[in-house]
């Protein structure tokens, strides 16, 4: 059995009765998520044609399930069943049929057989506090397993910003030492799509760059694929013309949140959050947070968490407390500045008075003509 | 009691003063605009988005100066290789155990006010050119996490020289946040500066102020024997 060859994708939907017709039809889905022009399609199309499908290990560990939640409400029609059934899912806590020993065998044989050929997923974040006690699965850690299967992987998805930044748990004080998992591994490429959820198509969306070309999409400085993370909310969202214009909400409930101004000064993230919502919304278009009257909180950056509160511009300043900001820190030591200057004056005119007596002594040397020529 | 018989000294170059109030000017501007950045204004009930662009005006000259700002903080760098001895990069930096001296005589005699013996240095004293040293470093910091922001709203090549910054500091929010802070250092510093310009005016009688507009110092020749290699001239009247 380990000798077969896996059946290509274009193989493997024939057996579940795909038409060629299908098929095509979603060829041409994939194409359109990857941002693709149509003339792309044939070459979509020879790549499931001819790419086995690949074998992927699903891992959770400090999660909450909510990347798996969005991936299977994945829009576009049964999207993502079809990327389901083109993947081969041999291990997934949540979806497999199998439990407990099978599903450690079924773990177990992927990784021998597939060797260096499987894709690994991770949802969740690791924690590192206390030999990694605070996630165990099957009676090991999930250190123990994230270094063990990354060491066969061909490539490895991050989803969600627990795997790629850490997310809640890793929020000050991070009791468990969560650990996003490009700070555990090296050596396997990696892929980070962060989001608390991700959004479905981007989720799809990479893994079928995946699939058409076998190799890994193109990257950011922070390792997330460029076709979604390139730009920042802010740049694609619809209320940005109220930004340049200077028109913002000023609170919830003023006549400015009704005329649907931009929420820039309600503490909204855009501005400084790398995501597609603007473009690709979420719910198959329906809306995303700020079209529905509440800002970004930036949910697929690095400490999104920390960088609270959600509705204020500007975060608490670190070591200074809650409801500080670094504009209250400025001036209250602008204060004190005025405070010291008021103060080195007075003691400029009691210390140095000698001193400026005898420069006042001096120019009346000046004023007696004294002096080869005066000042006027 | 002795008479004052100063001599004048050509401190401050052109270049110099150029770089100064032009560095003063941006700062104003950066300052001013960059806090309305942070906190714009409340404007209850304007007209539609489309008729109204103040807040992309104030963006625009908020980088406009940048740019400015930048430049001209190179061209002080150059200067300071091939500029005068006052305006060399040796001032700012404490390398030499005169240096050294000096920043404890200054504590003495200007900070704490323990001591009336006079300081010999006629441009930047050993405090006050590491002060300027550090704001360099400020400079340079504000310069890097504002084009590192900057380089995701612009399409021209200059700004993306500094996106490494972003994953660097763990992304755009931090970047923000402490371009934010910064800005009271620059606060901070001009309250401190123009209130030291003034003190050492008022006591030591040597044209602190007007120096940066003219050039000139007016310095006592006994303490500064070396008087005579300068390009003085004592002998004229003071206008
Ligand atoms: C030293 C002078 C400077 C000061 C005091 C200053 C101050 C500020 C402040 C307070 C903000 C608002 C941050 C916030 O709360 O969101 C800001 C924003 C910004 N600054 Fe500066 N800045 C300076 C120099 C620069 C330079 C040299 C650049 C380079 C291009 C720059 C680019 C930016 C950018 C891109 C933003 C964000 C604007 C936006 O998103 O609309 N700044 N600045």
């Amino acid at each position: 059995m380990s000798t077969q060859p896996r059946p290509t994708i274009w193989e493997h939907a024939q057996t579940k009765g795909v038409s060629r017709r299908e098929f095509l039809t979603a060829c041409a889905w994939m194409t359109a998520m990857l941002g693709l022009p149509a003339s792309a399609v044939a070459q979509v199309t020879k790549a499931l044609e001819t790419q086995p499908r690949i074998p992927v290990l699903w891992f959770h560990f400090q999660e909450c399930t909510c990347c798996s939640e969005s991936f299977i409400r994945s829009s576009h029609p049964g999207i993502a069943d079809i990327v389901l059934d083109k993947i081969s899912l041999d291990y997934t806590e949540t979806l497999m049929a199998a439990s407990g020993k099978q599903a450690e065998e079924a773990l177990h044989d992927t990784m021998t057989k597939y060797k260096g050929k499987y894709l690994m997923v991770v949802e969740g974040s690791v924690p590192t506090a206390d030999g990694g006690v605070y996630c165990c699965i099957g009676g090991r850690t999930a250190l123990d397993i994230v270094q063990e299967a990354a060491a066969g992987a061909k490539a490895m998805i991050c989803w969600g910003s627990c795997a790629s930044n850490g997310c809640v748990q890793a929020a000050k004080p991070n009791p468990t030492k969560a650990t996003p998992i490009h700070e555990l591994i090296s050596g396997v490429p990696i892929i980070k799509v962060p989001g608390c959820p991700p959004i479905a198509e981007v989720m799809t969306g990479t893994i079928v760059h995946l699939l058409a070309f076998d190799r890994i999409p193109q990257l950011d400085g922070l390792g997330r694929p460029k076709a979604f993370y390139s730009r920042r909310v802010h740049d694609t969202c619809y209320r940005r013309p109220n930004y340049d214009a200077g028109l913002f909400v000023n609170s919830f409930d003023d006549e400015n949140a009704k005329r649907g101004y931009c929420l820039y000064k309600m503490g909204c993230r855009g501005p400084v959050t790398y995501n597609a919502c603007g473009v690709m919304r979420w719910n198959g278009g329906v809306s995303f947070p700020i079209q529905s009257g509440h800002g970004c909180i930036g949910c697929s950056e690095g400490n999104f968490w920390d960088n609270g509160p959600f509705y204020r511009h500007l975060p608490n300043f670190p070591g200074f407390g809650i409801e500080t900001t670094a504009d209250k820190v400025g001036v209250g030591l602008g204060a004190a500045t005025v405070v010291g200057i008021a103060a080195h004056a007075i003691s400029t005119n009691i210390r140095k008075r000698h001193l400026i007596k005898e420069e006042l002594a001096s120019s009346e040397d000046v004023k007696d003509g004294r002096a080869e020529q005066g000042g006027s | 009691m002795q008479k004052a018989t100063l001599g004048r000294v050509y401190v401050w170059e052109i270049p110099v003063r150029f770089y100064h109030w032009l560095n003063a000017l941006s700062l104003v501007v950066l300052c001013v605009t960059g806090y309305l950045i942070g906190a714009p204004l409340a404007i209850q009930q304007a007209s539609e988005a489309s008729f109204a662009y103040w807040f992309g005006k104030v963006r625009f000259i908020h980088f406009v100066f940048a740019y400015i700002f930048f430049f001209n903080f190179l061209f002080r760098i150059y200067w300071g290789f091939v500029g005068n001895r006052y305006a060399n990069w040796k001032n700012f930096i404490p390398y030499r155990k005169k240096q050294w001296k000096e920043i404890k005589q200054v504590i003495a005699v200007d900070v704490l006010q323990r001591d009336n013996t006079p300081i010999e240095t006629i441009g930047h004293n050993a405090v006050a050119g590491f002060t300027y040293f550090m704001t360099f470093l400020a400079f340079l910091f504000q310069c890097v996490t504002g084009f590192g922001l900057y380089a995701a709203m612009s399409t021209a090549w200059f700004p993306k020289l500094f996106a490494w910054i972003v994953p660097l500091m763990g992304g755009d929010f931090a970047v923000r946040q402490w371009h934010h802070a910064f800005m009271w250092f620059f606060i901070l510093f001009a309250l401190v500066h123009v209130y030291i310009v003034f003190y050492h005016d008022y006591v030591e009688g040597r044209g602190e102020i007007s120096s940066m507009g003219s050039g000139w110092k007016f310095i006592e020749k006994e303490y500064h024997p070396t008087l005579k290699d300068e390009k003085s001239s004592a002998q004229k009247p003071a206008g």
